[in-house]
């Protein structure tokens, strides 16, 4: 009794709130993470990154569709290989109503420069920055850089007057007795302010009413409340909680398309998922004693590659949310070339007869290293393959493990422990030399190449190519040669790309407009609601 | 009685010590908290470097000591993955765990009491074995399961209860209550039912049975023999010796809930210490599982020494025991 009629107060209270808040636009959204803080110049992670874009901003924006808008800066010129010149935009204010001069963009890029900084990667380039006057600056990069701009979209500006005054003007990775007060408290020019952040919780926004910009969302209020639980996730949305929400597991998309009100957004992710064998050790590690290691020849990588069956994987596993690649980098990443796209055919009786050509009529037995927990069902596709190398007569281990541990086990401090695992990448750069240095030459720990090509495929010419690559001005040039270095790996199956996995965002009817970016950004300037 | 509590409390520290030490030794089997920390692009030597600054390249033992030898001084440490204090984040969520497993537990004590009673009273009605067949969901359905139905069911067809949060909460500046808005009290209702579930058919079936018990038993019969109404026979003299071991099993089981909060905090996104602790272990985020643990298991000791401290005033026989005792 008494809970009934606790039950129909709240009910009445409930629809009071809503009828006062009739002309409110709020948009509500949710994923499975909290945003890691509120430092622009650290953590660099997808969702944390594009929350940053909302309360933050760069010298240069990069919409929806991948393309660079002028944003703190209103025009950019490469005046000498190493030079380029930006022009600021005047006018603009910080949420606490300081101007915005060159100052702040000296003072941000050294900040986002800052051995701390977990953003150092788009800025590492910078050798220094001059400020011309109050509204023109000067960046010198210390070799030429053709893509500096194309970096610039995640080096965010900060107030320097506000860092100063709090103490805080340098960035701190979450470390004993450290607290870093930028990590709690926003001063952005961006087009939304902060006006709550309880951590796992909520984080609010509100329009910044003083941005320079014209606002092309209809928002009064925006609310990001992660969910952990997908189950949850899902039900929050049916329920109408949250206006939106991502990903949403494969297994409940037909089922959310069924449902009034909500329909799923999907699209191509920039992220590249594929396999990686270990080439370089002399003994593969699940063979002992033999002195051999089959990866080491080039028809062993590719009877692997063609024993794979990426379209049942595509049909099967991945439900079709998935886009077989033959190249290591999506389209939208500038190096992208579709005449490369194209797979070697599934051919598992033509991988049996190369592995047979190789010495191996018998095939052999190897680990597959697999995570658990980061790719969209990673370990499906790990079990899926296990039986299609079987058929070739490779005897597979599957190890999926949390990506902790995996990434722990495939990477550099375990020495690359690993014969044969699963990795995904997505050029943070949105450009391909970033897939080259990290994934693809060859390791060298002191130059910090290659260090995340966990198998060490290793190929001069690529190495030279990528070299090049990584200081030719000339765009055509430089397109060229990524095309020859990618088509080099390729034929040498220094890797073997699987797919790009789809974008899946569960949406509300009661969203207007939401564009869907394949960074799996939610740029909440440009969101509208009914 | 002083020297009692006092000498618990010191085997408490011992407890945590251990729990802490066997933590720490198990912490390298969770994986590597740096790649988490910093992007993909980071370069190897800011890894590195990362790591000696965590200490994170020092044996477990050795990490164990800096971690004592802080604590001691009240430093905790600061969390991996919130990049906050590890005692803040705890106190921050601590809260809204409590608040959590004191609506379960009371609601299971509340239902539970009653229903184990009724059972035990009026065994063959067909209602009780209604209850009886009813509390075999509770103990076997697994909590995730009842919790999503629950969503379903509540949250998703009929619209009025929230799926997940804590509603509104009002700051007291030492705690955050939900206990105080609409939306609060709404929000604790299906995580309070989920929780309080297995708990409640664990109260009812062992109200019964004790009830079954002691009904047999000569005072009762006694009781009759004088006379005295059925009211006064079940609920002046069985009912109070139902009691004690309902407290035991309760207060020890204040513990698991606790512990059970964590499957329960996940399902509904209910920001308290279990879903903390559960994203600290997918982050591998050391300072705050270990913190947590020890806190947990701090909980446990205290807990057992209320639950004894409770016996005193439940079961006058030790009172008289001690009394005596205490004579020689």
């Amino acid at each position: 009794m008494m809970i009934r009629r606790l039950l129909l107060t709240t009910a009445v209270g409930m629809a009071l709130v809503a009828s006062a808040a009739a002309d409110a636009k709020v948009f509500r959204f949710s994923t499975s993470g909290d945003i890691n803080g509120l430092d622009p110049h650290l953590n660099n992670e997808g969702p944390t990154n594009a929350m940053k874009n909302n309360l933050y901003e760069a010298l240069i924006f990069r919409d929806h569709e991948l393309k660079l808008r002028p944003s703190l800066a209103t025009e950019w010129k490469q005046t000498a290989p190493t030079v380029w010149r930006f022009a600021l935009r005047k006018g603009v204010k910080f949420h606490d109503g300081t101007p915005f001069t060159a100052d702040d963009v000296v003072f941000s890029l050294k900040r986002n420069n800052h051995e701390q900084s977990g953003m150092r990667t788009y800025s590492a380039s910078i050798a220094e920055v001059k400020k011309i006057d109050d509204h023109t600056v000067e960046i010198i990069t210390k070799s030429p850089n053709p893509i500096l701009d194309q970096n610039l979209p995640a080096v965010f500006i900060m107030s320097k007057a506000w860092a100063e005054k709090n103490n805080t003007t340098t960035p701190v990775q979450g470390i004993v007795g450290n607290e870093s007060y930028a990590n709690t408290h926003i001063n952005g020019t961006g087009p939304f302010r902060l006006l709550d952040r309880v951590p796992d919780t909520r984080t609010v926004l509100v329009p910044n009413k003083d941005w320079w910009g014209k606002a092309e969302h209809n928002l009064t209020r925006v609310e990001f409340r992660p969910i952990a639980n997908s189950a949850t996730r899902v039900a929050a949305l049916l329920s109408g909680e949250i206006d939106m929400m991502f990903p949403v597991p494969l297994q409940d998309v037909p089922r959310l398309k069924r449902s009034a009100g909500v329909k799923v957004l999907e699209g191509p992710e920039l992220r590249t998922v594929f396999l990686g064998m270990d080439q370089w050790r002399d003994e593969l590690k699940d063979m002992p004693g033999t002195g051999k290691n089959p990866f080491k020849d080039v028809r062993v990588r590719r009877a692997f590659y063609q024993a794979i069956d990426i379209q049942a994987i595509h049909r099967v596993v991945m439900r079709g949310a998935s886009t077989p690649t033959g190249l290591m980098i999506a389209p939208g990443i500038n190096g992208f070339a579709k005449d490369l796209n194209d797979r070697y055919p599934y051919d598992p009786d033509g991988a049996k007869k190369l592995l047979a050509e190789a010495g191996y009529p018998q095939g052999f037995p190897v680990t597959l290293d697999c995570p658990n927990d980061r790719y969209v069902n990673d370990e499906a596709i790990c079990q899926a393959i296990v039986p299609m190398l079987a058929r070739i007569g490779i005897n597979i281990k599957l190890n999926a493990q949390t990506k902790s541990k995996h990434f722990d086990k495939i990477g550099s401090r375990s020495g690359n422990d690993t014969s044969f695992y699963m990795l995904g990448w997505t050029p943070g750069t949105y450009d391909a030399h970033n897939m080259l240095h990290n994934i693809i030459v060859t390791r060298d720990q002191k130059a910090g190449t290659g260090s995340n090509n966990s198998g060490r495929y290793s190929n001069p010419k690529v190495d030279e190519l990528a070299r090049m690559i990584g200081s030719e001005s000339d765009r055509e040039k430089r397109n060229k040669m990524i095309h020859e270095a990618m088509k080099i790996h390729k034929e040498d199956f220094g890797h073997i790309p699987l797919h790009q996995q789809a974008l899946a965002w569960g949406v509300r009817d009661t969203v207007a407009n939401l564009p869907q970016p394949p960074n799996d950004a939610v740029i909440v300037r440009f969101v509208k609601m009914k | 009685m002083i020297a009692f509590v006092i000498r618990r409390l010191l085997q408490s520290l011992i407890v945590m010590l251990v729990v802490g030490f066997v933590a720490f030794s198990m912490f390298n089997f969770l994986g590597d908290p740096i790649n988490n920390m910093v992007g993909q692009d980071a370069t190897e030597e800011d890894r590195e470097n990362l790591r000696v600054a965590l200490g994170l390249d020092k044996p477990f033992y050795v990490q164990f000591l800096v971690y004592l030898s802080n604590a001691v001084q009240g430093n905790f440490g600061t969390s991996y993955r919130l990049g906050m204090p590890v005692v803040d984040a705890l106190a921050d969520r601590l809260p809204a765990t409590l608040e959590l497993v004191f609506c379960a537990a009371g609601l299971a004590l509340l239902v539970g009491v009653p229903l184990g009673v009724y059972t035990g009273l009026h065994r063959d009605r067909w209602l009780s074995k209604v209850f009886l067949t009813l509390s075999l969901v509770g103990i076997s359905l697994p909590t995730f399961l009842i919790g999503i139905l629950l969503i379903l069911f509540f949250a998703v067809q009929l619209g009025w209860l929230p799926s997940f949060g804590r509603g509104d909460v009002v700051d007291l500046g030492f705690w955050s209550t939900g206990f105080l808005t609409a939306s609060g009290l709404k929000a604790l209702i299906l995580p309070s039912v989920t929780l309080a579930l297995f708990q409640l058919t664990l109260v009812m079936r062992l109200v019964r049975a004790e009830m079954l018990e002691v009904l047999r038993t000569d005072y009762i019969k006694f009781a009759r023999a004088r006379g005295l109404s059925n009211r006064a026979v079940h609920f002046g003299h069985a009912l109070g010796n139902t009691l004690v071991p309902v407290i035991t099993i309760t207060g020890l089981q204040i513990g698991s809930l606790i512990a059970f909060a964590i499957v329960t905090e996940t399902v509904f996104q209910w920001p308290g210490m279990g879903l903390l602790f559960l994203q600290a272990v997918q982050f591998v985020d050391i300072p705050i599982m270990s913190s947590y643990l020890i806190l947990i298991a701090f909980f446990f000791v205290a807990i057992n020494l209320v639950v004894d401290l409770l016996y005193y005033f439940v079961d006058p026989r030790l009172r008289a025991d001690r009394a005596v005792a205490g004579g020689h």
